[in-house]
């Protein structure tokens, strides 16, 4: 790769986490906070089915041990669920290169349920959470906003020109 | 695949059971900085937009009535440094060793933790600042949480009102001791094994009582906003609003008692 295509993966990363922690207005209330996507994994498919060769499990788990820090949960927590993302996806993605666009919304709903499923199984082994049916919110605000990312970060790697 | 997840599985463990990754996080922390600044960028130019359109004549009126509440709390201070001196001549005649004297140090909110399971907040001052784990919070309000987590330039804040966090309290009017948990809503304590014929009512007033040598004497917790007996019910179920505005305030305190300042700390910048 290139140098100068390097940083619009990273960009899009940092981008990415940003909107992660990205407090809510003081006027919501807290719930809101549920409706939130999960922005990181959603970059991260987009970019296992661009550009499988290059990002892959390592990054995943990097990028996951920076939410871990981000977040406050436990070290390897949110890396473990992100490595089971990137995993499907990368098993997926000569499939999901030819699905429409709404039906790759589909598989991310399934994939980043897996991924809160995760999360939720080790912060209750943990002990420190309690399921509600409102984590169902994520996966399905994200399935929402996957053809944005999508055709936003298409847009940008043909721009940029990023292989 | 397999090496990742099981590497992920030993570093969960370790950070469970032990603190010898409590090193890495905080140098991750100081990596991922940037990202908490970044984010908290637009609520903060929010706040910068609001004074700078605000009009002459809306920061003139803004002036006068802060000055007036400086004059009034300025009075207050005045009476209450001879409350103090006389409750600490008072107390050294009885030879007890509590003293009403705490140091503060001003921090800034920079963060929300964005789940809404979690009521934890980030601070700017951290362990160059002499923040340590377990250091009480404050607003103008009242008591906030405590410090859980340092890293050089931040630190991660366990509100009161989180469901993991409780805080032993006291009800000014009658003396009563009782433990407020965290409810997980925003605005609600849970006051503990409050026995049916425990004398507490609606708008009594809670303060930390400082047992379990965490929290100092004295700051206000929260105000009792429901009192329930249900027959059958060993216990009276009671609720209390916390004083603190808890993810309003962006300027908060971080105490420091004098046990803890005598021990040498690399902090400095810190006003009384």
């Amino acid at each position: 790769m290139r140098a100068n295509s390097l940083w619009i993966i990273v960009l899009s990363f940092f981008v990415a986490l940003v909107l992660q922690v990205l407090p809510m207005p003081d006027l919501l209330p807290m719930e809101t906070g549920y409706l939130r996507p999960h922005w990181v994994a959603l970059v991260l498919i987009y970019w296992i089915i661009a550009l499988p060769h290059r990002i892959g499990l390592i990054i995943a788990w990097l990028l996951g041990l920076l939410m871990d820090v981000l977040l406050g949960s436990l070290l390897g927590q949110h890396a473990i669920a992100l490595i089971i993302v990137a995993y499907i996806a990368s098993s997926l993605y000569q499939r999901l290169r030819m699905f429409a666009v709404w039906q790759q919304s589909l598989i991310v709903f399934g994939i980043i349920g897996i991924d809160r499923l995760v999360n939720f199984w080790i912060q209750s082994i943990v002990g420190q959470s309690e399921w509600s049916s409102w984590y169902l919110l994520s996966p399905f605000v994200s399935a929402l906003v996957w053809p944005w990312i999508f055709l936003v970060l298409r847009y940008m790697r043909r721009l940029f020109n990023v292989t | 695949m397999l090496a990742l997840s099981i590497l992920s599985l030993i570093l969960m463990a370790v950070d469970q059971k032990s603190e010898l990754l409590d090193d890495v996080r905080a140098a991750l922390v100081v990596v991922v900085t940037p990202v908490t600044v970044i984010a908290d960028y637009p609520s903060r130019t929010a706040e910068g937009m609001q004074s700078m359109f605000a009009t002459r004549g809306d920061m003139r009126e803004r002036i006068t009535q802060l000055e007036a509440e400086l004059l009034l709390l300025k009075a207050k201070t005045e009476k209450m440094a001879a409350l103090t001196a006389e409750n600490n001549r008072l107390r050294d005649l009885l030879g007890s060793a509590a003293k009403l004297q705490d140091n503060v140090l001003v921090a800034e909110l920079i963060g929300v933790d964005p789940d809404p399971e979690k009521h934890e907040v980030i601070i700017d001052k951290g362990t160059t600042s002499g923040v340590f784990v377990g250091q009480p919070l404050l607003d103008a309000q009242g008591l906030m949480g405590q410090v859980i987590e340092t890293s050089p330039y931040s630190s991660r804040v366990l509100l009161v009102s989180d469901q993991s966090h409780a805080v032993p309290v006291q009800v000014t009017r009658s003396n009563l001791r009782l433990i407020a948990q965290g409810s997980g809503v925003t605005r609600q304590l849970e006051l503990m094994h409050v026995q049916d014929t425990a004398d507490i009512q609606v708008g009594d007033l809670l303060v930390s009582s400082g047992l379990g040598d965490r929290f100092p004497v004295g700051y206000p917790v929260g105000v009792v906003n429901k009192v329930e007996h249900v027959p059958g019910k060993p216990f009276a179920t009671v609720t209390a609003t916390p004083s603190a505005s808890l993810i309003r305030s962006r300027h908060v305190l971080l105490v420091f008692t004098e046990e803890q300042l005598r021990e040498p700390l690399a902090g400095n910048g810190r006003d009384s």
